[in-house]
């Protein structure tokens, strides 16, 4: 199925969106289509559920960054997979930087862990995503490593301290849970 | 230390101190703690081939409670720094550490924002081992001067200067 046959099926089902065919290197086997920002969601939804293109499977979500060459600078780039039609699509949306893209979780639930990853390392926040936190970087981190004008090679001192994973009330009260759940051992046994 | 002939069995007189260091020095017992590729090196050196064992140093503890050296094998991430660091407060005294490698002991080639440009950042190495990666051979060398250096010191001795 080429990019000129997804766009057409889609066309059918998302009205007023314009989509674009790109040029790729594997564009035979993986068809390349730029989506505009707002019909991002309508568009997931029509390649998940429209018969015929049936992309079940969420593959991969991630961006890249072309900041002195190109404003907007970022693209995010969905990789998805129809298991059982044996294709494959990559959708490319355009965002400039403080721009949100829609979260894709409602329509596939996989994108969670990966969106959370796109917003450590690259700074685009997804709206809509439950629990966009951190990924890869400490929670506490400042800055977003993957972006082009990021320092590489920081000089900052190493942090030593976690802090604690539960409050100590919460700490007190599983240790209250567990002595009072346990069955105490029966004497003379 | 001296052979006392007087008695009617020869007696050894040595001090205490020399007696613990050489008990401290003889079974070293790492912790089994791996962060990279040398990682791989490092259980080369426990396996028979280079045999550790032959130091004494071959116990290597599931626990940081049961433990008294702590090979940093590999480079050392900004987000585990603070792990490894309570992984060395979790060791009772007296503790060694020997920062593994070119990366725990400068970063080598990792220059960037994620890695710990020095393990020595977060703990107080002993003995640094060069290499990428260091054969195991390097590793039992460092093994060996560790025992000299404990051997040298004082039995009493204050625990490290903390850092951070």
């Amino acid at each position: 199925m080429s990019a000129a046959d997804i766009i057409a099926a889609l066309a059918a089902v998302v009205p007023g969106a314009e989509y674009q065919a790109l040029e790729s290197a594997d564009s035979d086997v993986t068809p390349v289509i730029l989506v505009p920002v707002e019909h991002l969601m309508a568009t997931a939804r029509a390649l998940q559920a429209t018969p015929g293109l049936e992309f079940h499977a969420f593959s991969d979500v991630t961006a890249v960054d072309f900041l002195p060459h190109r404003e907007p600078r970022f693209d995010v780039v969905y990789h998805l997979v129809s298991p059982h039609r044996r294709a494959r699509v990559r959708l490319k949306v355009r965002v400039a930087r403080d721009q949100a893209v829609p979260s894709v979780t409602p329509v596939w639930a996989g994108a969670g862990w990966m969106e959370r990853e796109v917003f450590d390392l690259f700074g685009i926040v997804f709206e809509g995503h439950g629990d966009l936190r951190r990924l890869m970087m400490p929670d506490d981190w400042e800055g977003h490593p993957l972006r082009k004008d990021y320092p590489v090679q920081l000089r900052k001192d190493a942090a030593t301290y976690m802090p604690l994973q539960v409050t100590a009330e919460e700490f007190r009260a599983n240790l209250e849970r567990d002595r009072t759940v346990r069955p105490r051992p029966k004497e003379g046994v | 230390m001296g052979l006392e002939t007087e008695f009617e069995i020869p007696v050894l007189t040595t001090t205490v101190e020399s007696v613990v260091q050489w008990a401290r020095k003889s079974a070293i017992w790492p912790v089994t703690f791996g962060l990279a590729c040398c990682a791989i090196e490092m259980m080369a050196m426990a396996s028979s081939r280079y045999d550790i064992s032959r130091f004494g140093a071959e116990v290597f503890r599931g626990s940081p409670r049961q433990s008294d050296l702590m090979i940093i094998a590999g480079r050392l991430s900004r987000k585990m720094a603070p792990s490894l660091r309570r992984i060395y407060d979790q060791m009772p005294e007296p503790k060694w550490v020997i920062s593994m490698g070119a990366c725990a002991s400068c970063g080598g080639v990792f220059d960037n924002y994620a890695i710990v440009q020095g393990s020595d950042q977060v703990v107080p190495i002993d003995v640094y081992i060069p290499g990428c990666p260091p054969r195991p051979e390097s590793i039992i060398y460092a093994i060996v001067q560790l025992q000299k250096k404990i051997s040298a010191s004082k039995m009493d001795q204050t625990p490290k200067v903390r850092i951070a």
